[in-house]
């Protein structure tokens, strides 16, 4: 099972309306991302809450359709 | 909520200093991410006890509730949860995974480079 790279950004928009969103197919297979996310949202937050924003967006895909997908997130500079 | 599941995990977060649920043991990591992690404690010199989440299914699904992160695996230090692989890797990388064991009292192999 696999999510498209534009569903995984589609998701993360709707919840971090002004995020900005690049996203890597690792390997080519639909199957293993890297995702880079910078949001004003993550100002003031540890890295841990910083992910676990990102993965409340992805509504429990996470660790489950989405196996793969390695996180960086940042508050704007 | 505390459920059997959720003693048990808490029994295991609070059974060492270091602590790592993952997918393998530290010898056969059956997973990249895990693997990942392993190498980083061992690049360390870290003593750290790993939780093999492959034996046991309650243990499996209930880590994720527990610390409220949907992946293995799952670094806790003195009962605290870190974060995951690239948590882990990020913070090895800005020398600040060095300073927490520090403060948090745990031993860290000093390297030359």
């Amino acid at each position: 099972m696999a999510m498209a790279a534009a569903e995984i950004e589609r998701m993360i928009k709707e919840a971090l309306p002004d995020a900005r969103v690049e996203i890597k197919d690792l390997a080519g297979d639909g199957d293993h991302y890297a995702a880079t996310v910078v949001s004003e949202a993550f100002r003031g937050k540890s890295r841990v809450q910083q992910h676990q924003l990102v993965y409340a967006a992805l509504k429990g895909n996470m660790g489950g359709v989405l196996h793969a997908l390695a996180l960086t997130t940042s508050a704007p500079t | 909520m505390t459920t059997p599941a959720h003693a048990k995990i808490d029994a295991e977060v609070k059974s060492g200093d270091v602590v790592l649920f993952m997918k393998g043991t530290p010898q056969f990591p059956m997973c990249g991410f895990s693997g990942q992690v392993v190498q980083i404690l061992d690049y360390l010199g870290v003593p750290f006890k790993g939780v093999n989440v492959l034996d046991n299914d309650e243990i499996r699904q209930g880590i994720k509730d527990y610390s409220n992160w949907p992946t293995i695996p799952q670094l806790y230090v003195k009962g605290e949860f870190i974060g995951g692989c690239d948590i882990t890797r990020e913070m090895f990388q800005s020398g600040e995974l060095v300073e927490l064991m520090k403060t948090n009292g745990v031993a860290v192999r000093e390297t030359a480079s």
